[in-house]
């Protein structure tokens, strides 16, 4: 039933470590995609995910594809949905005040069943806010865009070499539910350069039932998320929530490091999760063991994992670029069955590995005194 | 092990290039590697840097609580992160720019490397960063010479060949600088 990822893709489990080549976060994601089949990109400048839009503007037209930029994100979101319905492999890419502008396509998009894939390489908000990493979008991309009862799969990469591998993934996971899928990095992520294993997967096309292809020689087909009849659009519905239950059972994605005999269990993904590694790292070196649960997809939220988790250490740290709000998750999830603590920045400030340790050392004292976090 | 170096200075001293060759030669050297930008607001003339983080298991968190070296060009930039060396740790110093400035910390191995002239004679005045570069590797050893050199081959010799020679000069002149004892 779950999908566990013991050791990040990074790792490469093939191939000399010297074939890696050394590629920048955002033009490794674009690249994923097109090696993935993208046909068609839609995109508008944003900082920090520029380069990614810079090197499909290259690359795809050198290949014979699509690239538009558009007028503004809402143009591109909806040439996306508009290829979408073709059955074209579509990318779309922006940075949070951008995805905000993308909320009701991605409504429409989730009702009328349209794959797609979206990279949000987050920054720091509210509004405007500034270009410095963050994950503050994870309401948005998790629980939230636009308006009605729906969930997108949301894919949290910790490392470039992940996010190669987790491009492929989303567009499985698009093609095979028919829904939007989010890609959620963080200006870090996509600024960064990392060695990956120059392996892109190529997910095997398929013929689809539904996609508008023109009419000639069989019955029209129509892609819609209207339906007036309240009965009608009622069982639409519960056709969705089938799906989202379906989704939730077969796709929670995860990893874990020395939860085995962790008193203490830091929650945290992207790259949030590699400052807590470095942090359980330095904090097993003074005796308090750690543990990292990394939530690989936000939604579906590793719950039963977490929550069976929940039972052994004495307390959990959830650590974010943001005011805290997979926290609430966290603390869904565990049902009070351990303290919850939460460490957070905002803004584009980063978290450093002393920090989470200071948290962590606080938290250690305190569960070891009895007392409440 | 693993190692972080912050490269900072004026836009347009190659500091970012320099960062991305010591990427380059961890990665040949089969070490992980991480590199990444100070991408914020900055102003025309004002400091950019990078950070690498190099390597022999899987590399966590990309912000360091203190650098293991820092190479700083210019005032602004031994300001910031001279404090930031982490005890025992290396500060190449850029004289040509700094000329007597320190960071007035005996816990820590101050290089001072005329960065300006050892690339003017290596053939392009320019090349200041891959002068530092040197010296970093000459003096640390983190990654190996010929890695670094094959990094500049791959990389300038496509982008830019007609300066080849002279980075490669530069770099080992950076290299002799780093080698000088360490001072005790």
């Amino acid at each position: 039933m779950t999908a566990t990822v013991e050791r990040a893709p990074t790792e490469g489990a093939t191939g000399s470590k010297r074939s890696r080549i050394l590629m920048k976060g955002n033009e490794a994601i674009a690249e994923a995609a097109i090696q993935a089949g993208c046909d068609a990109y839609f995109g508008y400048p944003i900082t920090p995910q520029a380069e990614l839009l810079e090197w499909m503007a290259r690359r795809m037209p050198e290949l014979g594809r699509v690239f538009v930029q558009a007028e503004s994100e809402l143009g591109a979101i909806n040439m996306g949905l508009g290829a979408a319905a073709t059955g074209a492999r579509v990318l779309v890419s922006s940075s949070s005040p951008g995805m905000s502008l993308m909320a009701e396509a991605m409504s429409y998009m989730a009702g009328s069943q349209t794959p797609i894939v979206l990279v949000n390489v987050m920054r720091g908000g509210p509004g405007l806010g500034s270009i410095g990493p963050s994950q503050s979008d994870y309401f948005q991309a998790v629980k939230g865009h636009g308006h009605g009862d729906y969930k997108v799969p949301v894919l949290a990469p910790a490392s470039i070499g992940e996010a190669v591998e987790l491009v492929a993934t989303a567009f499985e996971l698009a093609e095979r539910y028919r829904t939007p899928v989010i890609l959620l990095a963080d200006g870090i992520l996509g600024q960064a350069m990392e060695p990956i294993e120059p392996q892109f997967r190529h997910p095997p096309r398929q013929e689809f039932d539904w996609a508008l292809t023109g009419a000639d020689g069989r019955p029209p087909r129509v892609l819609r998320s209207l339906h007036l009849l309240p009965e009608r659009l009622e069982e639409h519905n519960n056709v969705l929530q089938a799906k989202f239950r379906e989704i939730a059972r077969n796709e929670v994605r995860w990893a874990g490091e020395q939860l085995e005999d962790a008193d203490l269990a830091v929650v945290a993904y992207g790259t949030a999760a590699r400052i807590a590694h470095s942090a359980m790292r330095k904090a097993r070196q003074e005796g308090i063991r750690v543990g990292l649960f990394r939530p690989i997809t936000l939604w579906p939220f590793p719950e039963p994992q977490l929550r069976e988790l929940a039972s052994r250490p004495t307390a959990m740290l959830v650590v974010e670029l943001s005011a805290g709000q997979m926290v609430e998750d966290v603390r869904l999830a565990v049902e009070g069955r351990c303290p919850v603590a939460f460490h957070g920045r905002t803004g584009g400030m980063l978290p450093t590995p002393d920090e989470v340790l200071a948290e962590l050392r606080r938290l250690d004292a305190t569960v070891r005194a009895g007392g409440a976090t | 092990m693993e190692r972080s170096v912050v490269f900072a200075g004026f836009g347009g001293q190659g500091l970012l290039f320099a960062g991305q060759i010591l990427a380059r030669a961890a990665i040949a050297d089969g070490l992980e590697a991480f590199w990444i930008p100070s991408y914020g607001p900055e102003m025309r003339g004002g400091t950019a840097s990078c950070t690498v983080i190099v390597a022999d298991e899987e590399i966590g968190s990309p912000v360091v609580d203190r650098y293991d070296a820092a190479v700083v060009m210019n005032p602004p930039s031994l300001a910031r992160f001279g404090p930031r060396v982490a005890d025992g740790g290396l500060l190449i110093a850029n004289a040509s720019l700094l000329g007597d400035a320190s960071a007035e910390r005996p816990e820590i191995d101050e290089l001072r490397v005329p960065c300006t002239e050892l690339a003017a004679s290596a053939g392009d005045d320019k090349l200041v960063s891959v002068v530092a570069l040197g010296a970093l590797v000459g003096r640390l050893g983190w990654v190996t010479r010929e890695s670094v050199i094959e990094a500049i081959r791959e990389v300038v010799g496509v982008k830019r060949p007609e300066i080849l020679e002279a980075d490669l000069g530069a770099f080992e002149a950076g290299v002799r600088a780093g080698a000088v004892a360490v001072p005790v």
